[in-house]
């Protein structure tokens, strides 16, 4: 039985009616229509998929998209703001922190909430925020340095 | 040593940032999961659990009766519908049969046994469940050493034996070596199954217009014309009618370049139903169902005089093979022959690979693909060697190097090495360690109880693959540059590039070439549709031999731009500037707009000269090209606990010329990344029954940001000579030199216990054990 659900997501209110079974990234990716958001593992281990949810990190294959009704949803779409990329995403571009960029975008909404937690995060700490998001191409070495480059220029 | 000479007003050489970026971080690329069409179908694959069973039943009406499904194949469906490809040879081997769906029999866990065909993703799923599979189950055998055993269970019933190939080199006078030798070291070295696990899994559309007899499909793959190719020979659809696009692709590591059971399925099926069709491979279908690499026990026997001269190596590879022949399996153990006597000059090897058919998946190319297990052999012998001498490792290495005036250097295995300069990245690394003090400090830390280890790996690696008779998939690379009427230019590389950064690094080369502004300048790749036909982007040879054939387009447009600005100015003496045409004693120019407007609208052409400004090239390389390089890595081993830390990890690789420098440091961290994987982390564990024990993120441990040290890169660039651009390549060469390094170091760490060689992942489960027993492997 589909369940009615209603949402802010990026920004723009939306409704739809979705199976109480349908996952959040089945939904944004199926039903929005958006491609930023990546199943890498549908077992919350991998990251690819992470959104914010109210404000806070989530990796969106294990929640059902009616957990979202009433809330709010960014995924990496909504950040550039009027065709102005977000700090994040400009220094992943500016410290070559993507190769093949799958793992990308729930890197970069990882990366928001590591700062937003902790503005002025060491090294060790950088890395233990990333943790839960896996990239298989960089080493994450160029990902912490962005990280870093993002920080400064928040605090600058 | 040569350097890259960097001109103020050249890109070539500079950290540029990606020109492919701003799609990847706004979410907009389009992956295969991202295409979606009218009337598209999704396919979910009914897989076998079990590694060893004979099929005695399919009940596929209760799948069939869910509202929304269209159609069930299975093996019966698909009986005379082809093999999935193996196009490597070698003399005697055997190759079973391999179609898109199981048979009578499974010879693997994930084997495919029906496909389920719904109008949603999740009724296919659910459909798949519901498929009825009556299996009786065989004895299974998952471990190469003892598939070779008497009385094995047989993987394939005609072949009792699991033997798919025995393949013998040698070179050099091998018994004069070991009875001239003072010492012989012998050892057994386990390169482990690994997981090659690109983010992005698998996937295939396929979308077959009955009408047109045409086919379109959009595969994550390496190389998209090679697929198409077989694809065709096997469907019997004509090559132009065959479209393979290859969107963004979200990392392969070398198992994106195979032909899979699914591409061919998902044909099959959209030819079936006349609908495009979607397959999207799951985290544990990759797991389980996507090829592995390594998989060797290799023995070895280095043969050496008492002051250290090197001078024989014998190696027997047993090369786990999985239970099929997928694109390149049985190749890939013969590319660890051809590397064997690493960057030494000793003259006299022998060889002998045993390729056994286990009930697991196949393994194939993975990163380095058979250099890396080369390396990580000839390395741990290296350090054996230099433990029953009691020399240091570094002057055993710098003894035995290939020296500078050598080259080119005929190796016992039939290569001949392009240039090197082998010593100074292992004494550039030992300056930025401190090799000297850090040995004083192990002595101290042994006397408090510490465990510390300093360990070295000189690495040689073969790239740019290659010169076509050695290349299975042919060897050479095509560009086609458009110069558009308006001035733009548009490359179109045969190289299919996946993360490695060719969109930018062959915008800087064209646009140091042609004098443009980089801006002006795109590459696309990956649609054989638009693309001439290429071979595709796998050992290291996307800017050695892609970026090559670039070159010499680009030469061929420069003169025909000098033509026609000759025409322009009336005048035979004129020279390329910039981007402009100049008849210098007159000072007078034209511009390369002019010139491409020109082009295509001649009001007077020049001598012998046709319209338009379009060159393509295909360009065979002569040779291979051999990057080297060094890495140390310092370590620490918690004696409670056996967890190892890395203090240091410098890695200084030659890779010949470098276009992009922040592009070459990423590959070398990704490179060390999935090294470090193996070294202490990876490996995909067959219980006895052949269930994959490690098949899922949580169970397979791949390296995450808080596991990974911070690299200390650095370059020696010793150009090469086999291309005009001088580069050698560098996509493996980080996993190459990092695995023996580390292991050197762990079993240095732990020496004064006794301890020679420790087999990989070094986890700390195993080196507590080892360091238990008081250092008893």
């Amino acid at each position: 039985m589909k369940r009615k659900i209603s949402l802010t997501l990026n920004g723009k209110r939306t409704a739809d009616e979705v199976e109480p079974r349908l996952l959040l990234i089945h939904y944004l990716r199926e039903t929005a229509g958006l491609t930023g958001p990546h199943i890498g593992c549908e077992t919350s281990t991998c990251g690819a998929c992470t959104v914010m949810l109210d404000g806070k990190a989530v990796k969106s294959c294990t929640v059902f998209a009616v957990q979202t009704d009433g809330r709010e949803v960014l995924t990496i779409e909504g950040l550039a703001a009027n065709g102005r990329l977000d700090p994040m995403q400009e220094a992943f571009w500016n410290e070559h922190a993507l190769q093949c960029g799958f793992c990308t975008p729930g890197m970069i909404m990882t990366a928001k909430q590591l700062l937003a937690d902790n503005p002025n995060p060491t090294e060790a700490e950088i890395r233990k925020g990333l943790e839960g998001n896996l990239c298989r191409c960089t080493g994450y070495q160029h990902i912490v340095n962005a990280v870093k480059a993002a920080a400064a220029k928040a605090g600058a | 040593m040569a350097t890259t000479t960097v001109k103020p007003d050249t890109l070539v050489g500079k950290k540029i940032r990606r020109r492919e970026d701003p799609r990847l971080i706004t979410g907009t690329a389009t992956y295969v999961d991202d295409i979606k069409m009218p009337g598209m179908h999704h396919a979910c694959i009914v897989r076998s659990p079990h590694a060893a069973a004979r099929i005695k039943g399919i009940n596929v009406k209760p799948a069939l009766g869910r509202p929304g499904v269209v159609a069930v194949f299975t093996g019966a469906d698909v009986k005379d519908a082809g093999s999935v490809p193996c196009v490597a040879n070698l003399p005697g081997l055997r190759v079973p049969p391999h179609p898109m769906l199981a048979q009578d029999r499974v010879y693997f866990v994930g084997h495919p046994v029906a496909v389920v065909v719904a109008t949603d993703r999740y009724i296919a799923a659910d459909a798949a469940d519901a498929v009825e599979v009556d299996y009786e189950e065989t004895q299974a055998v998952a471990d190469p050493e003892k598939a070779l055993a008497s009385g094995a269970p047989a993987v394939h019933p005609q072949w009792p034996d699991n033997t798919a190939f025995t393949f013998h080199q040698e070179g050099g006078d091998m018994n004069k070596a070991f009875a001239e030798a003072d010492v012989i070291v012998k050892e057994r070295i386990v390169s482990q199954r690994l997981v090659p696990n690109p983010m992005e899994t698998r996937g295939v559309v396929a979308d077959w217009r009955a009408a047109e007899k045409s086919l379109t499909l959009y595969s994550s793959s390496q190389a998209p014309h090679l697929l198409r190719s077989l694809l065709a020979s096997i469907f019997g659809i004509p090559e132009n009618r065959l479209r393979v696009v290859a969107p963004e692709v979200g990392g392969g590591f070398g198992c994106k370049i195979d032909v899979y059971a699914e591409d061919m399925l998902m044909t099959f099926v959209s030819q079936r139903i006349n609908k495009p069709v979607k397959w999207v491979e799951s985290r544990r279908e990759n797991f389980t169902c996507t090829i592995h690499g390594r998989g060797h026990v290799d023995y070895y026997e280095l043969a050496a005089k008492r002051d250290g001269t090197m001078l024989g190596l014998k190696l027997k590879i047993i090369q786990d093979l999985g239970a099929y022949m997928q694109l390149l399996t049985p190749a890939i153990p013969t590319l660890s022959v051809l590397m064997m006597p690493g960057l030494y000059r000793f003259k006299n090897i022998s060889a002998d690979v045993i390729g056994a058919f286990t009930n697991c998946v196949p393994t194939d190319a993975y990163r380095g693909a058979g250099r890396p297990e080369a390396t990580h052999g000839i390395e741990r012998m290296v350090d054996v060697l230099a433990a029953e001498l009691k020399m240091d490792p570094a002057e055993l290495r710098m003894k035995n190097f290939v020296r500078n005036d050598e080259f080119p250097f005929a190796t016992a295995t039939g290569l001949s090495y392009d240039s090197g300069n082998y010593a100074l990245p292992l004494q550039t690394a030992m300056d930025t360690v401190g090799y000297g003090k850090l040995r004083s400090e192990q002595q101290e830390a042994r006397k408090q109880g510490k465990l510390m280890g300093i360990g070295m790996s000189a690495y040689g690696e073969i790239c740019a693959f290659g010169p076509t008779p050695a290349t299975p998939t042919g060897g050479w690379e095509s560009a086609t540059v458009k110069i558009e009427p308006s001035g733009k230019v548009t490359i179109m590389t045969g190289a299919s590039p996946h993360g490695q950064g060719e969109e930018t690094t062959f915008a800087q080369i064209a646009a140091d070439e042609l004098g443009v502004d980089i801006d002006d300048v795109v590459v696309l790749h990956g649609d054989t549709s638009l693309v001439q036909y290429g071979i595709g982007t796998f050992g290291s040879r996307g800017t050695a031999i892609g970026g090559t054939a670039l070159y010499y387009a680009l030469q061929e447009l420069k003169g025909k731009i000098k033509k026609f600005g000759a025409t322009l100015l009336d005048s035979e003496d004129v020279s390329l500037a910039g981007g402009s045409v100049v008849h210098e004693a007159s000072g007078k120019s034209v511009s390369f707009t002019e010139v491409a407007a020109a082009a295509y609208r001649p009001m007077k052409l020049p001598p012998n000269t046709q319209p338009g400004l379009v060159a393509t090239h295909f360009w065979e390389p002569p040779n291979f090209t051999f990057p080297f390089g060094a890495h140390i890595v310092v370590t620490d081993v918690d004696p409670e606990t056996g967890q190892v830390s890395i203090r240091r990890y410098v890695a200084v690789d030659d890779c010949g010329n470098i276009i992009n420098p922040l592009l070459v440091a990423g590959q070398v961290h990704g490179g060390v990344a999935q090294g470090l994987g193996q070294a202490l982390w990876e490996q995909a564990v067959y219980d006895d029954n052949g269930q994959l024990v490690s098949g899922e993120f949580t169970d397979y441990a791949m390296p995450r940001a808080h596991m990974m040290p911070w690299i200390e890169s650095e370059h020696t660039v010793t150009p090469s000579p086999v291309n005009p651009l001088g580069v050698k390549g560098v996509g493996e060469a980080g996993t190459i030199g990092c695995s023996p390094a580390v292991v050197n170091s762990v079993v240095d760490a732990l020496a004064h216990l006794g301890v020679r060689h420790l087999d990989m992942p070094l986890t700390p489960e195993k080196l507590w054990k080892v360091i238990q027993a008081g250092g008893r492997a």
